[in-house]
């Protein structure tokens, strides 16, 4: 008989009488490691997921937040009357006559003038090349702004002019001495100016209100892009799935809850909507292409049609999380008002649905939110245009041209300039801000208003 | 009179409708309510109703209808030769639109426009004038489809505005006549309401035939100038707009498929293995936070997904792994796309495999712990085996996703159709191919554009049958253990 091992070492091979129970024995150390690490596969996994969401919002906010302050440049202008109104009348009709290019030459020289009153060595720039510093779209605000108020004629107003893209980019470290010295749009000489402007107070750095409110702008004007007509658009096909889906939607759920028979017309209904849950997005816009715009002739990018497509796409999304919140309501309530001789329509539209109805709010906000971000239906039906205007007020504006935000983040990715990737950054912190805001209001009224049974 | 103050017209006479059928009701009941076999309400309604369902149903035929009386119109104005060779039919209607909005405008602004129309170079200049662009002179018969356009859409509207109005009028009447003390308002009104919660409900049985039958068409029409066997036996995809192309489909789905295995590697042990510890380690408070968290990468548009793996993975791996290894040059890969698509495939793993292993009951559980196997052996041998065909339906739907999605393979797989087994390389896939052939300016009657409604059709019938087996999968799991 050998002596307890106080070790704990042996094996199961060394006997009954081999150790203490106390002391795990080697089948028993592995099968514990074992668990251990399956343990720590799952928190390994968990991480990873975490660890990616982490990385995907801090890459696209460090790209994206600069979009969000702008480089102005800010120098006092004369409005020289005798150059911008060669008639002399005050008549902004005559004065339509002088082009941007008119505009942006009196520009050019105030910044000149500016650069030497404020007694910095602008080196071997020339005038014309100190003008180049200033975004072309200045001109065009400036334009618009003497056109509209032609007393401002022959003052000296102190403008507030958008910097050049590449100006822009230097400060935000896009741009550096290395690549401006390859780069025909600028050179290493316009940013060093730009720094000493900075220091001297000319030019500054702040909040773009413009990103949110001016239209799209042509390639070479990343600086003076916006999110304007995208918002609108956004908010016009939001407006049109919100009046379509959800009584639609309602409606549908109602009927299939409530009323329908239980046989295979049913059946084949509900799998029906199972399955166009599922349906790849891309699928919706070739229906929009093959029958609203091909068959019903209505206009391309137009947002009526993206807002068709997105209610169609959203309908089953209504549906399944309505269904639930129907479901829910106990049959007792049911009971209770067939049984004081109201109708199944009274019972339903009286008292089944206001009690489902923050399910159902809660469903279509989260439906509404997965339109809201929906990008590829939208390509297909042509809301990839260059869209500068902004559209007309509903109802007719829903048949103008427009855009959409998750759209033009994605026609901003496929611009040359890389001041469009800080742009297209910016619009997603934007689409992300509009998601946050509706998903948390879902979560609200499901907290504050849903009843359990 | 603009469509919107027709459409508003006829919701007031609804509401008064509403307001007469109610009071008639009262006072063919003499002011008792009680000797009504409905409440009066719903005598107010059955009226309304019978307004605007017969209008509301006049007015959507009718404008569908309008739509291809006017461009039938317009055409027999147009003769064969009026179409410039470089241009094409649809080219020239468009601008017959152009031109009739223009003659529209001109008149808005007092111009004399039966004179203009006689001089299409005084025209031209008018129209610049008002900011209306041409892709081409506009020549006489297109002036007179353009006029034929303009004047018919007047007649219609005009046609639509009194007769939408007689009916309205018409079945207020009807509406009206019907009413008295006897009549069962309230059944006739559910009996109305309840059509059209059926007609809501047959909205998403229209849809998929839609779906099918435009799908289908064009599929047929593609067919017609493409062989068939070519689209679905070449291996080479490269379509030339001046025509002679290959539409081979092997590379798209080869690329396809590619992506998406490498999404599922990347997703379903992540996804798998955080549903376990959540559903069977994870203390309620943890769950409580993680959970959501992980759902988060499920609500996040795809658009964030393909910028992202546009501007940090794709370089990433470029810079740091297919670069120095001598793999490729591209930042746009099948790696980049499989993985960013992987990481947003995770929660559809996890929060249906979570469901599922949550409804395998406890009895299981607790008889193999009884028996002394550790809990990883319990779920290794006991848990898992038991919803398996429910992870296996989980699977399925996250691979449905991934060969469906279409933004971040746009952004991140690249635009080469190629047959080629490193991941390191710019592939496309099925849903690349059909935003490229649809997207700008398309003619649909080049097999070059055709051929997207083919490929859309495969894909809605591979992510179709996916959809089915995995419900007809988890549907019958979740029974076993009702």
């Amino acid at each position: 008989m050998t002596a307890i091992d106080p070790t704990g070492a042996a094996g199961p091979s060394s006997g009954v009488t081999g150790h203490s129970l106390f002391a795990p024995d080697q089948r028993t150390n592995a099968r514990n490691a074992s668990e251990k690490r399956f343990r720590a596969y799952g928190v390994v996994a968990i991480t990873l997921a975490l660890l990616a969401l982490l990385w995907l919002l801090i890459s696209i906010f460090s790209a994206g937040l600069p979009a969000f302050r702008q480089t102005f440049i800010e120098i006092p202008v004369t409005l020289d009357a005798a150059v911008l109104d060669k008639a002399g009348h005050g008549d902004p009709k005559e004065m339509a006559s002088v082009t941007t290019i008119g505009y942006g030459k009196q520009i050019a020289k105030a910044l000149a003038e500016e650069v030497k009153a404020k007694g910095v060595d602008a080196g071997t720039l020339t005038d014309k090349e100190i003008g180049e510093m200033v975004s072309e779209d200045s001109a065009a605000n400036l334009r618009n702004m003497v056109l509209a108020n032609p007393k401002l004629l022959g003052t000296t107003v102190q403008f507030q002019a958008l910097a050049n893209g590449r100006i822009d980019g230097y400060f935000k470290g896009r741009v550096t001495m290395e690549t401006a010295a390859r780069d025909k749009n600028t050179s290493p000489e316009k940013l060093m100016l730009a720094d000493k402007l900075r220091a001297a107070g000319v030019v500054v750095m702040k909040f773009n209100p413009g990103f949110l409110t001016m239209t799209d702008a042509s390639d070479k004007r990343p600086e003076a892009a916006g999110l304007g007509v995208a918002i609108i658009g956004s908010l016009y096909m939001m407006f049109v799935v919100l009046c379509l889906a959800l009584p639609i939607g309602v409606a549908a759920s109602v009927y299939l809850e409530e009323f329908a028979p239980k046989n295979r017309w049913t059946d084949l209904i509900e799998v029906n909507i199972a399955n166009l849950a599922a349906v790849p997005s891309i699928v919706y816009g070739i229906l929009g292409l093959g029958i609203f715009i091909n068959i019903g002739g209505l206009p391309r990018s137009a947002p009526i049609v993206g807002g068709l497509v997105l209610t169609l796409m959203t309908l089953p999304r209504i549906i399944i999380p309505t269904r639930a919140a129907l479901k829910a309501v106990p049959p007792s309530i049911r009971d209770a008002a067939l049984g004081v001789g109201a109708s199944k329509l009274q019972t339903v539209t009286h008292h089944v649905l206001p009690l489902a109805m923050p399910g159902v709010l809660t469903g279509t906000i989260i439906g509404l939110a997965q339109a809201l971000g929906e990008t590829a239906p939208l390509l297909l039906i042509g809301m990839v245009a260059f869209v500068k205007d902004f559209p007309g007020a509903p109802p007719s504006g829903l048949f103008d041209p427009s855009s959409a935000l998750p759209v033009q983040i994605y026609n901003w990715t496929q611009r040359g300039d890389p001041g469009f990737v800080e742009r297209a950054s910016g619009a997603i912190i934007v689409l992300l801000a509009f998601l946050i805001v509706m998903n948390t209001a879902a979560i609200i009224l499901r907290r504050k208003y849903e009843r359990r049974w | 009179m603009s469509l919107g103050l027709l459409c508003l017209l006829l919701l007031a006479l609804a509401v008064l409708g509403y307001v007469l059928g109610q009071r008639k009701a009262i006072s063919s009941a003499g002011g008792d309510i009680r000797k009504l076999h409905s409440l009066p309400n719903f005598y107010g309604s059955i009226t309304a109703l019978s307004v605007i369902v017969p209008t509301a149903a006049l007015l959507v035929v009718w404008l569908f209808a309008e739509g291809f009386v006017i461009q039938s119109n317009a055409l027999s104005h147009i003769l064969p030769a009026d179409v410039p060779a470089d241009s094409s039919m649809n080219l020239v209607m468009a601008d017959v639109t152009r031109l009739a909005a223009g003659l529209a405008t001109l008149a808005g602004q007092g111009a004399d426009v039966a004179a203009l129309a006689k001089d299409p170079v005084a025209l031209k200049t008018a129209l610049g004038g008002a900011g209306v662009a041409m892709g081409h002179d506009p020549n006489p018969s297109m002036i007179a489809a353009a006029q034929a356009v303009e004047s018919t859409a007047w007649l219609s509207r005009l046609l639509l505005t009194v007769l939408a109005l007689a009916l309205g009028v018409a079945g207020a009447a009807w509406g009206l006549s019907r009413i008295k003390p006897e009549f069962r308002a309230r059944n006739e009104t559910e009996r109305v309401a309840m059509g059209l919660l059926i007609a809501a409900s047959l909205i998403a049985v229209l849809t998929t035939v839609g779906i099918v039958l435009s799908l289908f068409s064009e599929t047929v029409h593609f067919f017609q100038l493409y062989p068939a066997s070519q689209f679905f036996f070449s291996a080479s995809w490269n379509p030339k707009f001046g025509g002679g192309s290959d539409l081979g489909i092997w590379p798209l789905v080869w690329g396809t498929l590619y992506v998406s295995v490498i999404s599922l590697i990347v997703a379903v042990p992540i996804g798998l293995l955080s549903a376990i510890y959540l559903a069977e380690y994870a203390s309620k408070s943890v769950r409580s936070v993680v959970k959501p968290l992980i759902e988060i990468l499920a609500g996040i548009p795809t658009i964030v997904y393909g910028l992202f793996a546009l501007i940090t993975v794709g370089p990433l791996l470029r810079d740091f792994i297919a670069q120095p290894m001598g793999w490729g040059n591209s930042a746009s890969s099948v790696m980049t796309a499989g993985l960013v698509m992987g990481i947003m495939v995770i929660p559809f793993v996890s929060s249906l495999s979570d469901d599922i292993i949550n409804a395998v009951p406890q009895s299981l559980r607790d008889g193999s712990l009884g028996l002394g196997a550790t809990p990883s052996e319990t779920i290794r041998q006991v848990v898992i085996p038991a919803a398996l065909p429910g992870i296996v339906g989980a699977v399925l739907l996250a691979a449905s996703r991934a060969i469906g999605e279409t933004m971040i393979v746009v952004l991140g797989a690249g635009a080469a159709a190629k047959l080629s087994l490193n991941p390191f390389e710019a592939m496309t896939t099925v849903t690349v191919k059909i935003v490229s052939q649809l997207t700008g300016d398309t003619e649909f009657n080049s097999p070059e554009t055709l051929v997207a409604f083919a490929l859309g059709l495969t894909l809605f019938t591979l992510t179709l049958c996916l959809n089915i087996v995995a419900l007809v999968i988890v549907r019958k799991y979740r029974e076993q253990y009702e």
